[in-house]
């Protein structure tokens, strides 16, 4: 039986606790130092598979700025976040955007919408 | 419009949205937010990541998510009129606001009770005097974000960032999501002095170095940065002759500290207080100013939007009911100091009536801390006392007093750190 000990600081909110996670074969067997179950979840995802949110922007035009902010509905496997971004990267949509209108469904088959985070009014024509 | 009001607000962003909706809902009638940019919702537009708003609206919110949702709640209300394209240039002493709006031209406004919500801005490269060339390439880290997040250019293709605040954390994973290569983060002090989760999820998940007690001694390059020379500094903040090494790099992004806008404050002569470069307020937000109350990081820099909101709300309330002539009976002032470990403590006064008042104490530590009971006195009685297991410069601590206790405060209130023996 492998027993480790890992040194997790929790991201889930911005207190940031300093966790302590037992680790057997693979698996977390107890946490200290999380002050919340979303620290538990947090903990254990980041052991077994570490995930992320994504925000980032995408080109808009006609709208009153150049680009629309973008967030992942749910976060998005760690290791994939850069090819998330490539793929945002070839987007481009027509303001007016309502905020949490998808930008992009299902984004590379991770089951993860991308929505607009805010709202794009197009621009008024002088 | 209307050119008087019982309450007229200083700035759109979180503060001042928060402040209006509370002023709301607490019986003003003629409510008028200014705004100087485009639109409302000040710094959070241009802050797309997520991780505002789960104090206070329960939910985890990108920046422009928390604006909205602000935004939403002073939206089809008779009673708020917003201003935007706006700005302020002065306040006299018998509360006339003096703007300037490009269709509009020159305002004369007049208010009952005005509320100062405007923000903060960052100290730049001048501020903290480093040597070398002058060089394009160096910006702030705020400016880099609103050139990346809402104009559509990327500063740099090699960055090097100045300062461990969570805006150049952010910027550090933001960069790299762009395709800048981030070479280093800087720290001249010993800790970093952005949240422990910003250093996780933004500098570790892209292999960027943080660099503890270094700073850049020079900045390299005659038109375009070339490079910095970054030494080790010692407990005084000296740089370390013999630690010096090069970086490469085409950008400096610095992320050095944000200073409260002040300059109307100074104009309607508030009492300022030099650690925090903001007003002195007591528990409702009031300056020394009667009539005048200032809320979010015009007092005092926040790491969280939540509390700023918050403080906004306790701001809106009492302008609102001073407006009205609803605050009424003899208040006891008390002054608050800070004593051993703690380095600022808003507000800095209170003014509590007979039957005590349900406050929180906002505080910052000097340096970080560990297992130190925080104790709040007055003269000889104590208070309340909390246990923190950690305590970081970088996050600031808020402490409840509930009325009856605040009703036992006799003195001046006492703030600080007792070590556990």
């Amino acid at each position: 039986m492998a027993v480790e000990k890992r040194a997790l600081t929790c991201i889930v909110c911005p207190k940031g606790c300093a966790m302590t996670a037992t680790i057997t074969d693979g698996l977390m067997t107890e946490l200290t130092g999380n002050s919340c179950p979303r620290g538990k979840k947090y903990a254990e995802e980041e052991i077994l598979a570490p995930k992320r949110m994504l925000t980032s922007t995408v080109r808009v035009l006609n709208g009153e700025l150049a680009l629309l902010p973008v967030v992942s509905k749910s976060s998005l496997p760690k290791g994939r976040i850069l090819a998330c971004v490539e793929e945002l990267r070839k987007i481009t949509v027509l303001a007016p955007i309502a905020e949490g209108q998808v930008i992009v469904t299902n984004i590379l088959g991770l089951g993860v919408d991308i929505v607009a985070s805010r709202s794009m009014p197009a621009a008024e024509k002088d | 419009m209307s050119e008087s009001y019982d309450v007229i607000i200083i700035g759109g962003g979180p503060a001042g949205l928060s402040a209006a909706y509370s002023a709301w809902e607490n019986g003003a009638k003629k409510i008028l937010v200014i705004e100087r940019d485009r639109e409302l919702g000040g710094i959070l537009q241009q802050c797309i990541h997520n991780g505002f708003g789960l104090h206070h609206f329960k939910e985890e919110l990108t920046g422009p998510g928390y604006a909205h949702r602000c935004m939403e709640l002073i939206k089809d209300k008779p009673e708020i009129e917003t201003l935007i394209d706006t700005m302020v240039l002065e306040i006299t002493q018998d509360k006339t606001v003096v703007a300037v709006n490009p269709k509009k031209g020159l305002l004369e406004l007049h208010a009952k009770t005005i509320i100062l919500t405007m923000g903060c801005r960052e100290r730049t490269r001048g501020a903290i005097r480093i040597p070398g060339e002058r060089p394009a390439g160096v910006f702030t880290a705020g400016a880099a974000q609103r050139m990346v997040n809402m104009e559509g250019y990327l500063p740099g293709k090699k960055a090097v960032i100045l300062g461990s605040g969570d805006i150049g954390l952010i910027m550090a994973r933001r960069m790299s999501l762009e395709g800048c290569k981030v070479e280093a983060v800087l720290e001249i002090c010993s800790f970093s002095n952005g949240l422990t989760r910003n250093i996780v999820q933004c500098l570790e998940d892209y292999d960027i170095p943080l660099y503890l007690s270094h700073t850049i001694v020079k900045i390299h390059g005659s038109e375009r940065v070339t490079g910095v020379t970054v030494a080790k500094v010692d407990e005084r903040m000296q740089p370390l002759p013999g630690t010096e090494f090069d970086i490469e790099c085409d950008t400096v992004l610095l992320s050095v500290g944000l200073i409260p806008e002040n300059e109307l404050s100074r104009g309607l002569d508030l009492k300022m207080e030099p650690l925090t470069s903001g007003p002195v307020v007591d528990q409702r937000r009031e300056t020394s100013k009667p009539g005048i109350f200032a809320a979010g990081n015009v007092v005092h820099v926040h790491d969280l939007v939540d509390f700023v909101s918050e403080e906004a709300e306790i701001a809106g309330k009492f302008a609102a009911l001073t407006a009205q002539g609803m605050l009424e009976g003899e208040l006891k002032h008390v002054e608050v100091t800070t004593g051993d470990g703690i380095r600022t403590c808003v507000p800095q006064r209170l003014s509590l009536p007979e039957e005590g008042e349900t406050l929180r104490l906002f505080m910052r530590v000097g340096a970080p801390e560990q297992k130190v009971r925080l104790e709040v006195t007055s003269g000889d009685t104590l208070i309340v006392s909390k246990l923190l297991p950690f305590a970081k410069p970088s996050e600031m601590i808020a402490l409840n007093l509930p009325a009856e206790k605040t009703k036992l405060i006799s003195g001046d209130l006492k703030v600080a750190l007792k070590r556990e023996a």
